[in-house]
């Protein structure tokens, strides 16, 4: 495919319709307290909290209500003032039954904060320490402990650290709010990130389509020298960590590898606010920004709930279904998950709920591959999503994995481009899942 | 107010991401090949006549009407509504000499369908162009009827019947470029008009169906192959230009060459593909002998396709090799 932007990039990737236009000019609005808080666990990458809160428990805004366990977790602290009706198992969003602390919030708000410190005077260790007890985590998805990938091993030299404002999934408009709305304090957060790591060089990339996004930011980098706002082309998926690196630097980081490894560490724009409000606010990872979108949504939105709030409570603040909806995803149109139980929970690096139609989830019927080669074409990892898929589905795990099937970050690239309607990457995903088992 | 929760006669969809889909679909992008091929029919009406519409007519007909049977007889679906089996039909009639006989036209899109593509399993199975093997076959079965060519309508010089690579190879004439654009000489239906095709060929990059690395490789190719012996030899051999613009090159690389089934998958598969065709029409056309070389050197091209595509891995991402 030949490219018309003037903007750097990666070789490969879509570039599916946008679909930004029913939430992009909503401002975020705050939701009420919903009548039921349900908090998993396990929100982040790494061993699940543990829960120091029973049935009958009093907790405030903002306390903490179980520990993180071991170095790769994270805490997770009361979103509302309430009791605690129960410690249960629920279904959250990715689908898992999961063991949730249930609360029923009151009507008057008490708050638990930690102490607020100042952006000047804190040091390093401060800074990684706060974002460690705040339990933020990574919200471009993989929800990692924030504070982990702060802390960098010794003999590694960070060179740059990325901002990640691409918001390359398609309908998501949370991390272009951010950067419209509060420019500062994502640049702020980016300091304090810089500062934690020790890195001087800080760069925001942001997908070209988001002109007054791109604009913002760069108004508001103007006082900083030391960081650079961005343009790169939009293609889906330009803001998996690999992808963006590669555009922005050129460097390819190994399979197998982290980007700390090449030398640079990546931060969600959400992320780099959390960090922020923690600071200076005190406020530890309580509430989620998102954007509620999709035909099948009466009125679309970008909200900030309260961690925990169940999705039919954000559908129904939102007006309701449509009569046509057929199918709620949690994420993206690309990587989202869809759901089946309702009251699964709004979680930490929740970017957004889409309701969609028929149309938009149009069914084709599956054919034979006809070896167009578009799948290879759009890979962004350069594999051969056909033959991978191929040996997934024949079981030849050993073939898969010479092919590099664990390199697969299963974006699903290859699956919406195919005209066969393969679906290439659930194949490919489930073969990844083989590999994996055979290997322990 | 209805909600998910309360709407009992909501239908939930429950699938693995990605949720959304491009507007490619294996229809959409016959169909679109179909219409790519207009330009060469109203070429082919034009300079040889109506008739050659009812060849079209026979050819599809026949290719659908083959592959339904042997879809039946194989107890599968029918799914002759792909549109696969029309562009088979249509382009071995496009590549037959014009006025050739109902008769040999059936016979051809029986092999096409039945040999060229079902044998191997239908749509997506098959090694070679379909449309490609059935004229082989003609190619083999009826030499004569195969290589009588019928004197154009507008035709600049009335004698010219045979087609300018016979003349070129025969008789050491060597015809002026202007009439290959618009199609006014001897040759196949529908791969007279460089002007037809192109736009077709063109349309066909455009939107996305025909990857340009196969096209441009075949040109730069002839450009380099053809080059080399016209350099070595500009008396007896022409100059690459005319190599390009004569026979069923151009035809052939657009509409043949680029078959999705039958040409390799990965980029550099696809540009080793391309000047393999290029250096064995240079090499049929100039030593072989036969007038005409592309249609075998993409039968021979696409025999290799498996092996291409396995030396041809492309590099995995941030892998050091």
């Amino acid at each position: 495919m030949f490219s018309l932007s003037k903007h750097k990039t990666f070789r490969g990737g879509v570039h599916p319709p946008e679909y930004k236009h029913p939430s992009k000019d909503k401002p975020f609005e705050i939701m009420p307290l919903p009548k039921r808080i349900i908090v998993p666990l396990s929100q982040h990458l790494g061993k699940p909290a543990l829960s120091l809160v029973k049935k009958g428990s009093e907790v405030k805004t903002g306390s903490v209500i179980a520990e993180a366990q071991g170095v790769v977790s994270s805490p997770i602290h009361s979103p509302v003032t309430g009791k605690v009706t129960a410690v249960t198992t629920t279904v959250n969003t990715s689908g898992f039954p999961k063991e949730s602390i249930i609360i029923e919030p009151s009507e008057i708000e008490e708050f638990d904060f930690l102490p607020t410190l100042n952006c000047e005077t804190i040091s390093a260790e401060e800074i990684i320490e706060r974002v460690r007890l705040a339990g933020i985590v990574g919200q471009g998805g993989a929800a990692f402990p924030a504070s982990v990938k702060l802390s960098p091993p010794k003999d590694k030299k960070i060179d740059y650290i990325i901002l990640n404002g691409c918001e390359c999934e398609p309908y998501l408009t949370r991390d272009y709010r951010y950067m419209l709305e509060q420019p500062e304090a994502v640049l702020a957060g980016l300091q304090l990130i810089m500062k934690a790591t020790g890195v001087d060089k800080g760069i925001v990339g942001i997908e070209d389509n988001k002109p007054l996004a791109i604009e913002s930011m760069k108004k508001a980098a103007k006082t900083f020298n030391n960081i650079s706002v961005e343009a790169v082309e939009t293609k889906y998926p330009q803001g998996a960590e690999k992808m963006l690196i590669k555009a922005l630097n050129g460097r390819e980081v190994p399979p197998g590898k982290l980007p700390l490894d090449s030398g640079i560490i990546v931060q969600n724009i959400g992320t780099a606010v959390s960090i922020y409000v923690a600071v200076v606010k005190g406020e530890p990872s309580i509430t989620a920004a998102l954007t509620i979108t999709g035909n099948g949504i009466k009125e679309s939105k970008n909200l900030i709930v309260r961690v925990g709030t169940p999705i039919d409570e954000v559908l129904n603040y939102c007006g309701g279904v449509t009569n046509d909806a057929i199918k709620v995803v949690v994420g993206g149109p690309m990587m989202g998950v869809s759901q089946y139980d309702f009251s699964a929970p709004v979680m930490k690096a929740t970017s957004g709920i889409l309701v969609l139609t028929k149309q938009e989830v149009a069914e084709k019927p599956e054919t034979p591959c006809l070896r167009c080669g578009k799948c290879v074409e759009a890979c962004p990892v350069n594999l051969i999503p056909t033959k991978l898929a191929r040996y997934s589905q024949l079981g030849k795990i050993e073939e898969a994995e010479a092919l590099d099937i664990r390199v697969c970050m299963e974006c699903g690239t290859c699956a919406y481009t195919c005209p066969a309607n393969i679906p290439l990457v659930q194949w490919i995903r489930l073969g990844k899942k083989k590999v994996m088992e055979k290997v322990k | 107010m209805e909600t998910v929760t309360e709407n009992p006669s909501y239908k939930l969809e429950l699938t693995s991401s990605p949720h959304i889909h491009s507007r490619w679909s294996t229809q959409y992008a016959m169909w679109l090949v179909v219409g790519a091929l207009i330009p060469s029919v109203v070429s082919a009406v034009l300079f040889f006549g109506w008739y050659q519409l009812v060849i079209i007519g026979f050819s599809i007909g026949t290719a659908l009407g083959t592959e339904a049977l042997i879809k039946y007889i194989r107890k599968r679906k029918i799914t002759i509504s792909d549109g696969s089996g029309v562009i088979t039909g249509l382009l071995l009639a496009l590549i037959l000499p014009p006025n050739f006989s109902l008769f040999g036209t059936v016979i051809g899109a029986v092999i096409a369908i039945g040999i060229g593509k079902e044998v191997f399993g239908g749509l997506g199975y098959n090694i070679f162009n379909p449309a490609l093997a059935g004229r082989a076959f003609l190619q083999a079965s009826f030499p004569v009827a195969m290589t009588t060519w019928t004197i154009p309508n507008f035709a600049l010089d009335a004698t010219t019947k045979a087609t300018p690579l016979a003349s070129m190879k025969f008789d050491q004439i060597h015809t002026s470029l202007s009439p290959f654009f618009w199609g006014n000489i001897g040759g196949s239906i529908g791969e007279t008009s460089v002007l037809a095709v192109i736009i077709g060929g063109v349309f066909l990059i455009a939107i996305g169906v025909v990857n340009w690395r196969i096209p441009v490789s075949m040109i730069l190719g002839m450009i380099l192959f053809g080059g080399i012996l016209w350099f070595v030899d500009p008396v007896k051999n022409p100059d690459p230009f005319f190599h390009i613009f004569a026979g069923g090159f151009l035809f052939g690389m657009f509409f043949m060459a680029t078959d999705w089934v039958t040409s390799p998958i990965t980029a550099k598969g696809m540009w080793i593909f391309g000047m393999g065709i290029s250096l064995l029409v240079v090499l049929i056309r100039v030593y072989g002998g036969l007038p005409e070389g592309v249609m075998f050197s993409i039968l021979f091209m696409n025999g290799f396709v498996p092996l291409i595509n396995r030396f041809t891995q492309p590099k995995t991402f941030g892998a050091v090799k």
